[in-house]
């Protein structure tokens, strides 16, 4: 038997000086949800026939999703007046360098496909809306940026959401002293865990209804190759080395176990997998609770990866 | 010769009497709750037959410290003899230093910015020994230069038997606890 007594206050035994909040996994939610966004509005104007209204809209998700997560993120620096300094360095080794740099690439990649992709109708309500804030010049002028260069525009945009998407995991896993993150599967996990999260957003959304089919299925995929990484990541780290048994423990007998197994594999990845086969197969009358299930899924895995990371 | 500092703690000889943690406190006008150095009492066995050791511990000035990756904006950096330093004017509280270090030796200092042990380099420039050192009743710190061979904590780290903490963390901690 060992006893440890620590005479101090630490972040590792008081929990009240915790390293990160309910900030950093709503951050890591709505990126990731961004990511998947950027991606599937990707395809949806990559694939041939015309984009229903609502699609189009949907372009404008991600800025407002990331513009949010950032909002989190900020609230979570101690040394807010000092944020500026992110962006007057750029550290190859720190993936939270790196994640303020893409930050600020999606908001032009991201303006610029949107600006394309609305039609006419949809470019004058926006400049009337942006008008009241005297932007109401902005729609067209990005529109007139991006003219012609649509395809290539949605390449870009697609992998800027790739990168956005693998950049929420791998901000984690590079942090080699807690060994719940120590996984290098969570970038590729992160990423399909936002694909579907973006896939329910756009679910719950009038969508056109063989767009709907095509979103079903990559919600599909997604929450498949989810479940695939995870059981990697589980089997990962039980077979390696003491430190990662013990993390991994917290989610296989220890104390975020219920939530793990009822909210992230149960509600967010089971039970909408089955409604959504159902609602196919069958022809059911389609419902949000499958989309909102992924949502709270997808909130609840980043949740628990980072407050039981933490704790390992 | 490049400097390497380092600090060996002779783990035989602290009564864990906190001097060392009160005399950080002072010398760097740490906040309330603020540590920099912390004792740390392990007793391990089965009653009766215990036993104890006392460690004072502070921040391991890792060779390959991962919090000076981890960082950001380069507050993190790496200092005169292979010390870990935070550049106050350039932290922005993002905390990945916190979250990438084994030895929990960061704290958010409540100014705000990330705040560690530095050696007191700002006393060593001077000649003078670390708070700590200076001021341990027992003799259990010694701190010094590993690169020169005549160096006290050269010639403990030589002749004592020594561990590391977490040394699988693969950073190569530069304290040194004699046993």
């Amino acid at each position: 038997m060992t006893e440890i007594d620590v005479a101090r206050h630490s972040n590792q035994i008081d929990p009240v000086l915790h390293i990160w909040g309910w900030e950093i996994p709503v951050y890591l939610f709505l990126g990731g949800m961004a990511a998947g966004a950027m991606i599937l509005s990707s395809l949806l104007a990559l694939r041939r026939g015309e984009r229903s209204p609502t699609a189009r809209w949907l372009t404008l998700a991600a800025p407002l999703l990331v513009s949010v997560g950032m909002g989190a993120l900020f609230l979570d620096l101690a040394h807010k007046l000092y944020v500026w300094r992110f962006y007057l360095a750029f550290r190859w080794t720190s993936p939270m360098s790196w994640g303020a740099w893409i930050l600020v690439v999606v908001y032009p990649v991201t303006l610029l496909f949107a600006a394309a992709s609305l039609d006419e109708a949809q470019v004058a309500r926006a400049s009337g809306f942006l008008g009241r804030l005297g932007l109401g010049k902005l729609p067209a002028l990005l529109r007139g940026l991006a003219a012609g260069r649509e395809r290539a525009l949605a390449w870009a945009h697609l992998g800027t959401g790739a990168g956005l998407g693998i950049y929420t995991g791998i901000l984690l896993s590079t942090l080699g002293a807690r060994a719940l993150w120590g996984s290098a599967l969570l970038g590729p996990l992160f990423l399909v865990s936002g694909l579907s999260t973006g896939a329910a957003l756009f679910l719950l959304f009038p969508v056109k209804e063989e767009e709907r089919h095509y979103l079903v299925r990559w919600d599909m995929l997604a929450i498949g190759l989810e479940v695939l990484l995870l059981v990697l990541v589980i089997v990962g780290l039980s077979t390696g080395g003491a430190a990662g048994q013990e993390a991994v423990g917290l989610i296989l007998g220890g104390r975020f176990t219920a939530q793990f197994w009822t909210l992230v594999v149960i509600g967010g990845l089971v039970a909408p997998v089955l409604l959504e086969t159902l609602e196919a197969r069958f022809h059911y009358r389609v419902t949000a609770v499958a989309p909102l299930l992924v949502l709270v899924g997808g909130f609840a895995l980043r949740w628990i990866l980072v407050a039981a990371g933490q704790v390992a | 010769m490049k400097k390497r500092y380092a600090m060996a703690m002779d783990t035989r000889r602290c009564v864990g009497c906190n001097a060392c943690v009160i005399a950080c406190k002072t010398e760097n006008a740490l906040h309330t709750g603020g540590f920099r150095d912390w004792i740390v009492q392990e007793v391990s066995g089965t009653f009766p037959s215990l036993q104890m050791e006392i460690r004072s511990e502070r921040c391991n000035h890792c060779s390959d410290a991962p919090c000076v990756g981890a960082c950001p904006t380069g507050a993190s950096h790496v200092a005169e003899g292979g010390v870990v330093m935070v550049n106050k004017q350039k932290c922005t509280g993002c905390k990945a230093c916190i979250a990438s270090c084994a030895y929990g030796a960061r704290y958010v200092h409540e100014d705000g910015f990330v705040d560690k042990c530095t050696f007191c380099l700002h006393r060593v420039q001077k000649g003078k020994q670390p708070a700590c050192v200076e001021t341990c009743p027992t003799r259990s710190l010694t701190f010094g230069d590993l690169a020169d061979p005549e160096s006290p904590v050269t010639r403990l780290v030589r002749t004592r038997r020594f561990k590391v903490l977490q040394p699988e963390t693969g950073n190569e901690p530069n304290l040194y606890f004699l046993s």
